[in-house]
């Protein structure tokens, strides 16, 4: 009895030595509460639409919310969401298809560029649209003398046209990662058995991209809702567009309820995500060993020609347009023509990087502690942390902007249109970018490697500082440099929060576009196109590191 | 370790090899060419094979096997030569019938069946243009044939590797191709079901009666399953026959060493002996040797299952070699013996044998066949 007790003590011992010596590796308490810190603070933005909302008064809330003119701003939603998805689908799934199962010349170069707009944002588009095709626009300047009009580009169309182009990618992307773990040898062995490719495509590789497929379609649901720039350049009124006018029209009550009900219709397409969104990634080519390399491709024939123009076209619209446009107006603009009080200043152009910059080094010293966490111990605490930074994709940026507004006019009113509020904005839109990337750095550092700085005399603070940070720091500097990028092109809360006489590249480009000087945003529009490639690069070469 | 395998007896005789086929051809091909460029992957290719005949394409990776193989199926086109199925041309000079519409089958390497259909689905897929009733009547008799009934409305998902193939082959079975086609079959397989899954899967292609070729590297694998065995090397083939005699009297050197370890004495042909470094050999032995290479050196291939070594006691003369290596592999013991003329040959005991390193041997032919022979390089 003795014995068989004092042989359980050491089994317990032994269990509790290995608990902890890996508990040794774990985050300090004061690491853990700072991560809790910047969650609650990120979250925090949410609270306050709350209040502002609960102040409408019952009966209010309830007309407002009944109004006609609410119900169509809900129709609008939806139907552009509706014809947004529609167009992307048309666009993504055959594109992703060529790129990766048919001998399309170029793949590669084809693949890049077709992603490229998804790092474009919208309202550059939307903006080159509408000085090439709108009522004083390039287009309409070269007809007019021969008496031809063109449709209007304002409204639901030209809404659909522009966000469909520029969001397309995401169900462009998710459809070629369902595509790129098919195994494509399912095609051959489908035509052996009497099918051909048409046939084949619909009944083995259809049902199996359809996740993907529709993984993409609900990120762009969810993009085509809470984007701003878009509909309000083209006058089309959606939920992100009305919230603004009633914004600068002092209806905040109205601004608060519609901002509330966007969310909750986010909250659900992207509740949809969650469920529908895991699988676009679980199509396991099971049997294995087939690399892009040995896998077969399907040579395209006589649609080699069509299929090139198809690509082409996209692109040439996406891309070549914009920077053409810009381009133009960029090569017109004369002596002189910057006169007036909408001249472009190069103070614009170091506004933008001096806030982008801030913000940058302000979300990375937030998101350090939560990935340190989130990456390091795998408990509720660590996940809940990690998951509480995706409030910055969830919630529609003027949506965010607004709720700080609230927060600034009621309750720190000394925090009002002042720079720290903006850079607030800046890191709870952009801390999931941040968290990302320190987080897979954080992860890859082997924690056998702090075991064994700590086996030759060093503090867990030394050993982080000494082992852990310079193992992490290119993780830091690419999420720094991406949160830079992606500050710089920030339309919405940039616009609702900048500090009155801070004009920065994207508040010029809102200024002169609403006052129909298209031609002054042609350079700092360029500056952004060229921020977007940038970032681009980089997110290739985080995948390429992930890989 | 040869005379293990069961296949041997049901096979005909070695000696029917050369004689004229006695049954129509299914598959021929004439003169088939396949380059990628510069690089020549088949390089005029004829081969021919029966109906009901089960023939395997053998060969090092990247001999053209399987680019011959895909060929067959149509998922590659020949860039000139002629492929032809049941008398009809379905490929010819860099074009061709594409694969839906020739009546060829195919297993893969990786089986790749639909992740999104059930194993019933699987094998029905093929079987579109057929009434409800027959599709169904025929999944039902091909699932009974692979033994796989009780797993119909599985998904492939929760099949182990064995059954995957059952289901593959069940699959490309179920619209009665004329040829069925199968890529590196087994290799997917781990080593101990191989075995097991090589005698299935000759079993069920013999009960289909279904003409069939198959491609693979394994030697073993080769020689144990087939009807005839053509070896392949640098997009030619080297040699076609049963595997017995493909194994007993190789053609070229290639095929010799391909086919399992393969040692070479060199001999000095005189008249109606020849001599070696296992002494005098009856110029009988030697399979096709003639007068006319009388005076000539040759070479005389030996396997380690040919010879036998046998220890010359503590005597250090005597005997006519020194044990200079040796290699336990399960069921024997290969032994390697440098004769006193410089040769190193094989031999191997199924026995535990009390050699060691150093010792001087005699080394006996023991072997009960012929031997294939080449002039001396």
């Amino acid at each position: 009895m003795g014995r068989d007790q004092s042989g359980a003590t050491g089994v317990i011992d032994g269990l509790r030595e290995r608990i902890e010596s890996t508990r040794q590796y774990d985050s300090h308490p004061l690491v853990t509460a700072a991560a809790v810190l910047v969650a609650v603070t990120v979250i925090s933005p949410l609270l306050w639409l709350g209040l502002r909302a609960a102040a409408v008064g019952p009966t209010e809330a309830v007309s407002i919310l009944t109004a006609s003119s609410t119900m169509q701003v809900f129709t609008n939603s939806l139907a552009l969401v509706a014809s947004v998805t529609a167009v992307s689908v048309v666009l993504g799934v055959p594109l992703a298809v060529l790129t990766v199962l048919t001998d399309l010349p170029f793949r590669r170069v084809w693949t890049v560029a077709l992603a490229l707009p998804l790092v474009v944002p919208s309202y550059l588009g939307a903006f080159a649209f509408v000085s090439a095709f709108g009522p004083h626009g390039t287009l309409a300047e070269l007809l007019s003398p021969v008496g031809v009009t063109i449709p209007t580009i304002y409204g639901f169309e030209g809404a659909t046209l522009v966000l469909g182009l520029f969001v397309y990618p995401y169900v462009f992307l998710t459809t070629r990662a369902s595509l790129l773990s098919f195994d494509a040898r399912q095609l051959e062995a489908a035509q052996t058995l009497n099918h051909d490719f048409r046939s084949a495509f619909r009944r083995i590789v259809l049902p199996q991209i359809a996740p993907g497929v529709t993984a993409g379609t609900l990120l762009v649901a969810f993009y085509a809702l809470s984007d701003f720039g878009t509909p309000a350049i083209m006058h089309f009124d959606t939920f992100t567009r009305v919230i603004y006018v009633q914004y600068n029209n002092f209806g905040r009550g109205t601004a608060s309820l519609l901002s509330i009900q966007l969310l909750a219709v986010t909250a659900l397409v992207l509740f949809l995500e969650s469920r529908f969104g895991s699988g676009a990634d679980s199509g396991d080519g099971y049997g294995g060993g087939v690399t892009g390399a040995d896998s077969p491709i399907t040579p395209l024939g006589w649609a080699k020609v069509p299929a090139l123009l198809f690509c082409g076209a996209v692109v040439a619209l996406t891309l070549v347009v914009p920077v053409a446009i810009f381009g133009m107006w960029l090569l017109r603009s004369g002596p002189g023509y910057a006169a007036g009080g909408f001249g472009f200043e190069w103070t614009f152009a170091i506004n933008s990087v001096y806030i982008a910059a801030i913000a940058a080094a302000a979300t990375v010293l937030a998101a350090l502690p939560i990935a340190y966490v989130s990456a390091r111990s795998d408990s509720r605490v660590g996940r809940l942390l990690e998951r509480s930074t995706y409030v910055g994709y969830a919630v529609p940026g003027i949506v965010l902007a607004l709720a700080l507004v609230f927060l600034g006019a009621n309750y720190l009113p000394w925090l009002y249109q002042t720079l720290p509020l903006l850079v607030f904005a800046y890191v709870v839109r952009f801390l999931p970018q941040a968290v990302g990337a320190t987080r897979s750095s954080v992860l890859q550092v082997d924690s056998e490697l702090l075991g064994a700085a700590r086996t030759l005399g060093e503090t867990p603070k030394g050993a982080f500082r000494r082992v852990t940070l310079p193992l992490i720091a290119p993780g830091l500097v690419a999420g720094a440099a991406l949160v830079f990028l992606t500050t710089m092109k920030e339309l919405p809360a940039t616009l609702i929060l900048h500090p009155t006489g801070f004009t920065t590249l994207v508040t010029y480009i809102w200024r002169v576009q609403e006052a129909g000087y298209y031609g002054r945003a042609a350079l700092p529009a360029l500056v952004l196109v060229a921020v977007s490639a940038l970032s681009m690069i980089l997110l290739l070469r985080q995948e390429g590191d992930n890989a | 370790m040869r005379n293990d395998t069961p296949e041997l007896t049901r096979r005909s005789s070695p000696t029917a090899d050369e004689a004229e086929p006695d049954t129509e051809a299914m598959l021929t091909l004439d003169g088939v060419t396949k380059r990628y460029g510069a690089d020549t992957a088949v390089d005029n290719v004829d081969l021919t094979v029966r109906d009901g005949e089960l023939l395997t394409l053998l060969g090092p990776s990247g001999c053209g096997k399987t680019t011959t193989l895909r060929m067959i199926a149509g998922l590659e086109m020949p860039t000139s030569g002629r492929v032809g199925v049941d008398d009809e041309c379905v490929a010819a000079d860099g074009d061709g019938v594409p694969p839906e519409q020739r009546d060829v089958g195919m297993v893969f390497q990786e089986f790749a069946l639909f992740p999104h259909l059930t194993v019933a689905e699987n094998v029905g897929f093929g079987l579109d243009d057929w009434d409800a009733e027959d599709r169904e009547q025929r999944v039902t008799d091909l699932l009974d044939l692979v033994g796989l009934s009780a797993f119909a409305d599985r998904s492939p998902d929760n099949l182990s590797g064995g059954q995957r193939q059952r289901v593959a082959l069940a699959r490309s079975l179920a619209p009665e191709p004329d040829v069925l086609l199968l890529d590196e079959p087994f290799a997917n397989l781990d080593i101990r079901l191989r075995e097991r899954m090589r005698e299935e899967v000759r079993r069920i292609i013999k009960e289909t009666n279904v003409t069939a070729v198959s491609v693979t590297h394994d030697q073993e694998e080769a020689l144990s399953i087939s009807d005839r065995v053509a070896v392949m090397s640098e997009g030619q083939i080297e040699q076609v026959g049963h595997p017995e005699t493909v194994f007993e009297h190789p053609k070229s050197r290639f095929v010799a060493d391909f086919l399992g370890q393969a040692s070479f004495l060199t001999g000095q042909f005189g008249g109606d002996h020849i001599n070696t470094g296992l002494g005098t050999l009856p110029a009988e032995l030697l399979q096709g040797l003639t007068t006319d290479y009388d005076g000539a050196r040759l070479d005389v291939l030996v396997r380690p299952d040919d010879l036998r070594a046998t220890p010359c006691g503590d005597e250090s003369r005597g005997g006519n070699g020194t044990l200079v290596g040796r290699q336990y592999t399960g069921p024997s013991f290969v032994y390697a013996v440098e004769l006193d003329t410089g040769d190193v040959v094989h031999c191997e005991h199924n026995h535990a044998s009390e050699l060691e390193l150093g010792e001087r041997v005699t080394v006996d032919l023991v072997a009960d066949h012929t031997l294939a022979w080449y002039p001396a390089e």
